[in-house]
């Protein structure tokens, strides 16, 4: 299983020089098992999407994590969506008011965007999830409702082999006092167990956080707290504050190391890096 | 290790972050956790009980009416909510573990998920003089 960034950032795209190197799109991951692609959130990464792997595909996946914008507004912009011949499946989150449908709609015409959903010409597939499992091709696929704003799922993804999970946008520390708390109460946690990677929401530091409780992010510090206490084999940082420089995210970078003296044998931390890829086998 | 559903995990969050006493239970009625106000009023720490069947918890406070009777487990507001899966709410004496009796109005509601799933229940609780 092929894991590859195509947007590591939160909230904004960003284009300027000193955040060229860790990426300026929002949120959106390549999931590749032989011919067999996933694509998770479709946030302006999803324009890096490769040429080549597209040409090859006549049927798309695409899992949302939630509906903000910054994780569907590459969608209108998704070329395969224009072609008749080919076949889209949107899976997202359920809402105990409106149908994914309804929800998409209110980005998928105008005034937000010129071509109604109606009119797009490719034979799109609905699939409303919550805590679900499915499988797709060799892929089987957990999702749950996390702590979030608004219905948001994350992903826990295996070929059998190994497990990928998915947690861009998560809270899970909101109202929760102190990490001895019996795991069954952390938001998101069965989903990260043992994961051999996981990619997780880490758009603040612990200063910035205070004022921004409640806003539905983490902090690096909690990050790597949670994926310690989940035990997965590596975390990259993700959903990278679109304040945050190449310069800064290193900074940050050093003294999370320091500070939380994580020992990268056991658990390697990296900050999510756009364009690069991991193949977990 | 089966985590619990977000509902019942923000309930729980919620619950730590009130100073209004919160009791929340499992859909089997079985109690999962309560926070420090309510402790106060229980007269256990919830470190000290842990999770309770609804056998045990419905009893071990000794629910009492104004006559000093037992009060009917299937009255108690959470067991009606239970039941039938609506709010409910009712007013009765409990010796805590204590052994203090205390005058409580209780509240409870459903735990139903966007998909109508029932995954619990809440019971907010006080004492009149507050």
């Amino acid at each position: 299983m092929k894991i590859r960034v195509l947007g590591t950032r939160g909230s904004l795209p960003i284009t300027k020089p000193e955040t060229k190197h860790y990426g300026g799109n929002t949120s959106c991951i390549e999931v590749i098992q032989d011919d067999q692609l996933l694509i998770l959130d479709a946030g302006t990464g999803i324009l890096r999407l490769s040429k080549a792997i597209i040409a090859k595909q006549s049927e798309f996946n695409i899992l949302l994590t939630h509906l903000h914008i910054d994780h569907i507004q590459g969608l209108g912009f998704f070329k395969p969506l224009f072609n008749a011949s080919n076949e889209v499946h949107i899976w997202g989150p359920s809402s105990s008011s409106k149908s994914l449908r309804d929800r998409l709609n209110r980005y998928l015409s105008p005034p937000l965007f010129p071509v109604h959903y109606r009119d797009i010409p490719c034979k799109i597939h609905l699939h409303e999830i919550s805590h679900s499992s499915f499988n797709i091709g060799k892929f089987h696929i957990e999702s749950n409702y996390i702590c979030h704003p608004g219905p948001t799922v994350g992903f826990r993804i295996s070929n059998g082999n190994s497990v990928f999970t998915y947690l861009p946008d998560h809270e899970h520390i909101l109202g929760v006092q102190g990490w001895d708390i019996d795991k069954k109460w952390i938001s998101g946690i069965e989903l990260a167990e043992k994961a051999d990677l996981l990619i997780h929401d880490s758009q603040y530091t612990d200063k910035e956080y205070e004022d921004k409780i409640g806003w539905g992010h983490c902090t690096f510090e909690n990050a790597v707290s949670f994926a310690e206490r989940a035990n997965v084999k590596k975390l990259l940082l993700f959903h990278h504050d679109p304040d945050h420089t190449d310069k800064r995210l290193e900074e940050i970078y050093k003294h999370l190391l320091n500070q939380h003296k994580i020992n990268e044998i056991e658990l390697p931390v990296e900050l999510a890096v756009e364009g690069k890829s991991f193949d977990l086998g | 290790m089966a985590a619990h559903e977000i509902e019942l995990i923000l309930s729980r969050q919620l619950a730590e972050s009130l100073s209004v006493a919160i009791f929340i239970v499992d859909p089997g009625g079985n109690l999962l956790y309560y926070n420090e106000p309510a402790e106060d009023i229980l007269g256990k720490r919830f470190e000290d009980t842990g999770e309770m069947p609804v056998e045990e918890w419905s009893t071990i406070f000794k629910p009492l009416d104004d006559a000093g009777n037992v009060f009917p487990p299937e009255k108690l507001p959470l067991v009606k909510t239970l039941s039938n899966q609506k709010p409910a709410h009712g007013s009765f004496w409990i010796e805590g573990l204590d052994k203090v009796k205390r005058s409580l109005n209780v509240t409870s509601y459903p735990i139903l998920s966007r998909s109508k799933d029932f995954l619990g229940a809440v019971a907010i609780f006080w004492t009149p003089e507050l």
